[in-house]
């Protein structure tokens, strides 16, 4: 007797609805209005009501012509690189000490956590915080260098561009070269064990190891560490806003300061700033969908060796059949 | 076996620990001068800015602090609201998602699978200006609602209890839970939440923490004072009226983290173990 089964493909339809809900309300829909806002002339506080423009780029032309979100793009990417560069050079260092199995470090659960501390600090307290340690003319730096005899009188650092800009990138660094570094840690640990027991059997250093067998192996989650690094830093607020709301002289001006100064302060540019905010999404989508290639690739690639095991198996098996059969 | 003299490995070795042990006092050195200047008065700070000890005056601080109407009890209760709504909703209706996602077989379970992964990573930044002219022509600025329900909605939290899910769901338990006349809304509930449990602790700290020091969303949304946040309340600290109240503004901004601290250090070991597997996105 065959009894039809019970379907319940239905709950998996049913048990999606909040979260497709939410999405088409909470970002499809503001995705999509704020594209629209981008084509019309809609600004000033308290408005509702808008046009769209004759020429309906004007909005995108205006900002790619606009000197400040010119310097935004320019400080964000200054600021990322300058921050970016130590913070991976660091946790790969740090990464290749913390897995070395022959020497192993005492006390790496402890340094972890406190690496990691910053990370998980609101960025705007640390925005203030590194303001007021940067105090002029007193502050506990300028404090710091005049106990060490490293200056003579107070140094405003914040008013010069460069040290501002430096400023603002090592905090960045130092609140996540933590994070970057348990990321790789956990991408090593994730690593076949076999490879570095062959490594060691044919007597590789433990810099030609992290070298020739480990940094390779890394390569997938590099890029994504980099690519999500850069998503993040496209995003930089907190911190460039209030620690010196884009200044001095916008040298820290970053996109995202810029798209806030445009829609929520001066005369509410709506408008300029859903232009800004598109262009800031196309780059991002761009990034993504590499992470999202990169990330693909590999399941893609881990999938195809297992087909081909099974298929491997399954000749064996039939030509055991075959022979038993015989 | 040892290769050659040891002495170069030392060396090496305590180089390790001497730039492990730097970047451990810079890890803390802020927020240990933050919490010292806090009790300590403006002419003492003037004086000398870093000190290593604490002073008697922080209770004068706090006057001076609460004086000029800065109230982190308000920020945090308002703070809490927000986070722990935000971080209910995501962990449950994610863990709802992801079950779809992995026990039922249905047409469309690929593709809705490929469109979360397109659309994690991205952020809720890019179209702020749209959610807040949408937010208020339905006139809910000011409101905590916008700042909770998005959270129903979080593409990268799927993806991680999907990848948990099939790691530890075995479809016998849920047609035990059939044979036992269960529905299967009352499966999720009774048999797959405490399933997910440990998916669901980390998960839920990082969205709460994110959530808690978001700044963005809560300060476009936010207008009445009543309802600011943590992080807004740090932005006060800027303004002038504390110009000249070292103390006090260090006081403020150590009143914000300390929760964060108490939090960090009781569940760092979690934390950590998170960071790990959700960095590896495997």
């Amino acid at each position: 007797m065959r009894r039809k089964s019970v379907s319940y493909a239905k709950y998996g339809y049913i048990f999606c609805i909040p979260f497709v809900l939410a999405f088409l309300i909470f970002s499809l829909y503001p995705t999509i209005y704020t594209a629209v806002i981008g084509f019309t002339d809609f600004k000033g506080l308290g408005r509702t009501e808008f046009n769209f423009l004759e020429n309906p780029f004007q909005n995108f032309v205006t900002i790619l012509k606009n000197p400040s979100f010119q310097q935004s793009l320019i400080n964000t990417g200054i600021i990322w690189i300058i921050n970016f560069i130590p913070q991976i050079l660091l946790a790969l260092l740090l990464t290749a000490w913390f897995t070395n199995n022959r020497r192993k470090l005492k006390g790496q659960g402890a340094f972890k956590v406190l690496f990691y501390m910053p990370n998980i600090i609101t960025a705007a307290t640390i925005a203030i915080l590194f303001q007021s340690l940067f105090g002029y003319p007193m502050g506990p730096v300028n404090d710091l260098f005049a106990r060490l005899g490293l200056s003579d009188g107070s140094i405003n650092f914040l008013i010069q561009r460069w040290t501002a800009r430096g400023v603002v990138a090592f905090i960045q660094f130092w609140m996540w070269y933590g994070y970057t570094m348990i990321v790789l840690i956990s991408g090593v640990l994730g690593m076949n064990p076999e490879l570095f027991e062959a490594s060691e059997i044919d007597g590789a250093t433990g810099a030609q190891t992290f070298f020739f067998v480990t940094l390779p192996n890394l390569r997938t989650i590099l890029v994504y560490t980099l690519i999500t690094s850069l998503i993040g830093g496209l995003q930089m607020f907190d911190i460039p806003r209030l620690f010196l709301n884009g200044g001095p002289d916008s040298a820290t001006l970053t996109t995202s300061v810029f798209i806030y100064n445009q829609a929520f302060s001066g005369s509410y540019l709506y408008n300029r700033a859903s232009a800004a905010s598109l262009m800031m999404f196309a780059i991002i989508s761009v990034l993504s969908a590499i992470v999202f290639y990169v990330m693909r690739d590999r399941d893609a690639a881990r999938i195809y060796k297992m087909n081909r095991k099974l298929e491997k198996e399954y000749k064996k098996a039939e030509k055991a059949t075959r022979g038993a059969v015989r | 076996m040892k290769t050659g003299s040891n002495l170069p490995y030392k060396i090496l070795n305590v180089v390790k620990y001497v730039v492990c042990i730097f970047l451990v006092v810079l890890s803390i050195i802020p927020f240990w001068i933050m919490i010292m200047n806090a009790t300590r008065s403006t002419f003492e700070i003037q004086q000398h800015a870093i000190s290593l000890f604490p002073s008697k005056f922080f209770f004068s601080n706090l006057e001076v602090l609460s004086g000029k109407g800065f109230n982190p009890f308000r920020g945090f209760i308002n703070s809490a609201i927000i986070s722990t709504g935000a971080t209910a909703c995501a962990v449950y209706f994610s863990s709802l998602t992801a079950y779809a996602l992995v026990a039922y077989d249905w047409r469309l379970r690929q593709p809705f699978f490929t469109f979360i992964l397109a659309v994690m990573m991205i952020p809720a930044q890019v179209t702020s200006i749209g959610f807040y002219q949408f937010m208020y022509s339905i006139h809910m600025t000011n409101s905590f609602l916008p700042l909770i329900l998005p959270a129903i909605a979080s593409p990268a939290m799927v993806f991680f209890m999907r990848q948990y899910l099939l790691a530890s769901l075995s479809i016998d338990i849920v047609n035990s839970g059939r044979i036992d006349g269960a529905g299967e809304f009352n499966i999720f509930n009774k048999i797959i939440i405490p399933i997910m449990k440990p998916a669901i602790a980390t998960q839920a700290i990082f969205a709460f923490v994110g959530s808690w020091n978001n700044l963005f969303m809560p300060m476009i949304l936010l207008i009445d004072k009543d309802k600011y946040t943590m992080p807004i309340m740090v932005s006060l600290l800027k303004g002038d009226i504390y110009k000249t109240e070292f103390g006090s503004v260090y006081l403020g901004l150590t009143l914000t983290v300390l929760p964060l601290f108490v939090v960090y250090f009781l569940l760092s070991k979690y934390i950590i173990a998170g960071v790990a597997l959700g960095g590896v996105k495997e």
